[in-house]
């Protein structure tokens, strides 16, 4: 492994890593807010317990989260000093917003976690309002940044120097708000489902549970309506791309020759050697439409650009199906249940279809948030800074990069491995006593 | 004042707040490590205690001198990440392995033996990684760095694998403890556990006042600029008749059993010594090609920079005092 592969295999194994966390860190405290405001509503003592037993699992996955993330901030330069030293006046802006978010959020994690009997009640939900809400918001500094490598903005190009640096405008790039929308959503739906299957996997072996009925009916709703706005800004952020990345777009679709009225492709395997997408059902004129809204509009396909700007066909438009298929079928699922929920039965969680259902979605939104981001940063390539900056030329001059990427992976497979077995442990299993209110009621009786 | 100057000078004052308060998380695991005598069970948990709540927001005052450094000053953050790699991977390591051990130890089983394993994880990573960060800023002050054009060329290891900078690093490592244990004095109102800390104070009180001697020495051929700028002019000589003042008022306040006083002493004292560096290296970010001034970013930068840490410095400090009223002021009383 040559040492420019070891540095992206270690950064892609870092935020392949984080991104779990950090989007279960967004989305996460807001069901968690649910739980206790439906607690304070209805003194039912359910509620205390699930935002109690979700706080908890918060709390270790913030843990992690936040020390994997002090691990990027860091590694940005340790494996591209070249990045750092030539953008971040450029872009350093938005980390040091999300630096102030990050800073907000840990202090009143630290409130809500150990103050539920040193605040009122009012304070303490406050307190986990202000996580939610400024965990979402330090997501959205980071994928501004982002969307900044794929739409560079804010800048004159003087002998190879950026001049006429204008941060803000950077921050203002074409990219940023369906980049931040798409990734926003993303992580609620991810979250809201995986939350969600998992109760529902207990649910089956455990009908009456009103503890896990409780929690799946919260982690769906939020989950749902994400999954159901999601396509939306699939769709905004497709067009984007399509004007402002034209050959990520061609990848996308695995697009070789340019066409007027080209077609959607479903699946199928590009060769890159022939240049031809095999296999794939065609919907026609729909990438046209998509794309530009017009079923004449002309696609430029991957030939129109040289061979050393392309990125690798095969990764994207592969990841790029998956993700897509996994949007598609949580939003089904998504719908499905609201129709049953609508329908009035009152026993809409009841059936063993629809959980099971539940359970095998339950990892989708992961993967569709994992593939997602091999689209996006493998459809940049060759670029770090489209357009401006090769990765090769970021690269740090450090030899034996392969040894810091096992390092940091076999640390990261231990650590998920713990945190996946404190999570079954601590937070999804049936509490012994789901209401510890009624029970000091009958104990009082 | 320019706007370079003030930058730094915020990024110094956040890399002092990052000692006194995530320092002193780091030395409540060197004395977990070191919890023996009759009471080893409750001065574990009056650590934990402490640090629980309050230890993710202390740590983010690391992440914001490295984002003030990226923003304001690309090249040096380039130009240090580069040459110390190998030192600061290790400390992501230890800062992994200490916040993870520790949060995994509060949530998972509470028998003994997992306990016991999670505590070692924790402690030695505690011990580790103040060691690793003394040594990244001993190989910044000493010199050894050299930039010709934007390229690094003093190699991978001489820079941090030299006498100077580890003695930093054991230095860094006496400060944390020092300051835990006199804070720690002060979290407990159990008379002998506010023993157990003074004790453990003034012990690494001692070492603190051996390593700066240590430090000083090495610094003559380990750091020969920075120890010019330390022993050349006016101010740095008050700076450092305060600094020996402070240590003393602390370690007589500790024999006096006077805890709070004591712990304004340290707190005095390890502020004056980051002070003190920061003058004395004054005005380079890394010793002896790159300057605050030749590494800063173009003024637009600066001026926004400096107006969001001014907003965020306006939301940060009262919701900061808002979590340590909460949680410090009773047994601070």
């Amino acid at each position: 492994m040559d040492d420019l592969l070891a540095a992206r295999s270690q950064m892609a194994m870092s935020l392949a890593f984080h991104i779990i966390f950090a989007a279960i860190g967004i989305a996460m405290p807001l069901l968690m807010i649910i739980a206790e405001w439906k607690w304070l509503r209805s003194k039912d003592g359910i509620y205390l317990t699930l935002a109690k037993r979700w706080a908890k699992g918060t709390a270790i996955l913030f843990a992690v989260g936040a020390v994997s993330g002090t691990v990027l901030s860091f590694e940005l330069g340790l494996l591209w000093p070249g990045f750092m030293g030539y953008a971040g006046s450029i872009i350093g802006m938005p980390f040091s917003l999300e630096g102030f978010a990050f800073f907000t959020e840990a202090i009143f994690l630290g409130i809500y976690l150990y103050g539920w009997t040193r605040v009122p009640p009012r304070a303490h939900l406050f307190a986990g309002a202000v996580v939610a809400l400024s965990g979402a918001l330090s997501g959205i500094f980071v994928v501004i940044a982002n969307a900044w490598m794929n739409a560079p903005t804010g800048f004159r190009l003087v002998d190879g120097k950026p001049a006429d640096i204008d941060p803000i405008a950077a921050m203002m790039n074409p990219a940023a708000f369906s980049q931040t929308l798409h990734m926003t959503l993303a992580a609620y739906a991810a979250t809201g489902f995986a939350v969600a299957g998992i109760h529902a996997f207990m649910l089956m072996r455990d009908r009456a549970n009103r503890f896990h009925k409780a929690a799946l009916v919260i982690a769906l709703a939020a989950g749902g309506v994400s999954a159901i706005l999601q396509p939306l800004s699939g769709d905004l952020l497709a067009k984007t791309v399509a004007k402002t990345q034209p050959v990520k777009l061609a990848a996308f679709e695995g697009q070789f020759q340019t066409e007027q009225g080209a077609p959607l492709r479903i699946g199928g395997i590009p060769d890159e050697a022939a240049g031809v997408t095999r296999h794939a059902i065609e919907v026609p004129y729909a990438l046209s439409i998509l794309a530009y809204g017009d079923p004449q509009a002309v696609v430029k396909g991957l030939n129109e650009f040289p061979a050393d700007v392309r990125p690798p066909v095969a990764i994207v438009h592969i990841a790029f199906q998956i993700m897509v298929a996994c949007g598609v079928a949580m939003m089904l699922v998504a719908l499905w249940a609201a129709w049953r929920f609508l329908r009035g039965r009152r026993r809409w969680l009841d059936s063993k279809w629809f959980l099971r259902l539940l359970v095998a979605a339950a990892p989708l939104g992961f993967i569709a948030i994992e593939t997602g981001w091999t689209v996006t940063e493998v459809g940049r390539q060759p670029w770090i800074i489209y357009g401006v900056m090769r990765t090769s030329e970021a690269v740090t001059p450090m030899p034996g990069l392969v040894l810091p990427f096992i390092t940091f992976t076999l640390l990261y497979i231990f650590l998920a491995v713990i945190t996946v077995w404190l999570l079954l442990r601590q937070v999804a299993a049936s509490p012994r006593d789901p209401d510890p209110i009624a029970k000091e009621a009958r104990v009082a009786a | 004042m320019p706007l370079e100057t003030i930058i730094a000078g915020v990024m110094i004052a956040s890399l002092v707040l990052y000692a006194l308060l995530g320092g002193a998380d780091y030395g409540g695991g060197v004395w977990d490590l070191f919890a023996f005598g009759r009471r080893p069970r409750e001065q574990r948990a009056l650590i934990a205690e402490a640090i629980s709540p309050v230890w993710e927001a202390n740590h983010v005052w690391l992440m914001l001198v490295i984002v003030i450094l990226f923003t304001a000053f690309p090249p040096a953050f380039a130009a240090i990440a580069t040459a110390l790699h190998i030192p600061i991977t290790l400390l992501l390591i230890g800062i992994v392995l200490r916040g993870t051990a520790f949060t995994f130890r509060t949530y998972d089983v509470q028998r003994d033996e997992v306990q016991r394993r999670w505590s070692l994880v924790f402690s030695i990573a505690s011990i580790i990684t103040p060691i690793l960060l003394g040594t990244i800023l001993g190989a910044i002050a000493s010199g050894t760095i050299h930039v010709e054009n934007g390229l690094m060329t003093s190699g991978f290891f001489r820079p941090w694998l030299a006498p100077f900078p580890l003695a930093v690093g054991f230095f860094a490592l006496a400060l944390f403890a020092f300051l835990a244990a006199v804070y720690l004095t002060l979290e407990t109102r159990e008379r002998e556990l506010q023993e157990d800390f003074r004790q453990r104070a003034l012990v690494a009180g001692v070492l603190v006042g051996l390593l700066a001697l240590t430090v000083f020495v090495l610094a003559q051929t380990g750091a020969p600029t920075v120890r010019a700028g330390i022993s050349r002019t006016w101010w740095a000589l008050i700076l450092h008749i305060c600094t020996g003042l402070f240590a003393t008022g602390a370690f007589y306040a500790l024999w006096a059993r006077r805890f709070r006083v004591a712990r304004v002493c340290a707190a005095a004292q390890v502020t004056l010594i980051l002070l003190g560096w920061a003058f004395a290296q004054y005005p380079h970010i890394v010793e002896p090609d790159i300057t605050i001034f030749s590494a800063a970013a173009p003024r637009i930068t600066l001026q926004l920079l400096l107006a969001a840490l001014v907003a965020g410095a306006v939301l940060l400090f009262p919701s900061y005092y808002y979590l340590f009223r909460i949680f410090k002021r009773e047994a601070a009383r």
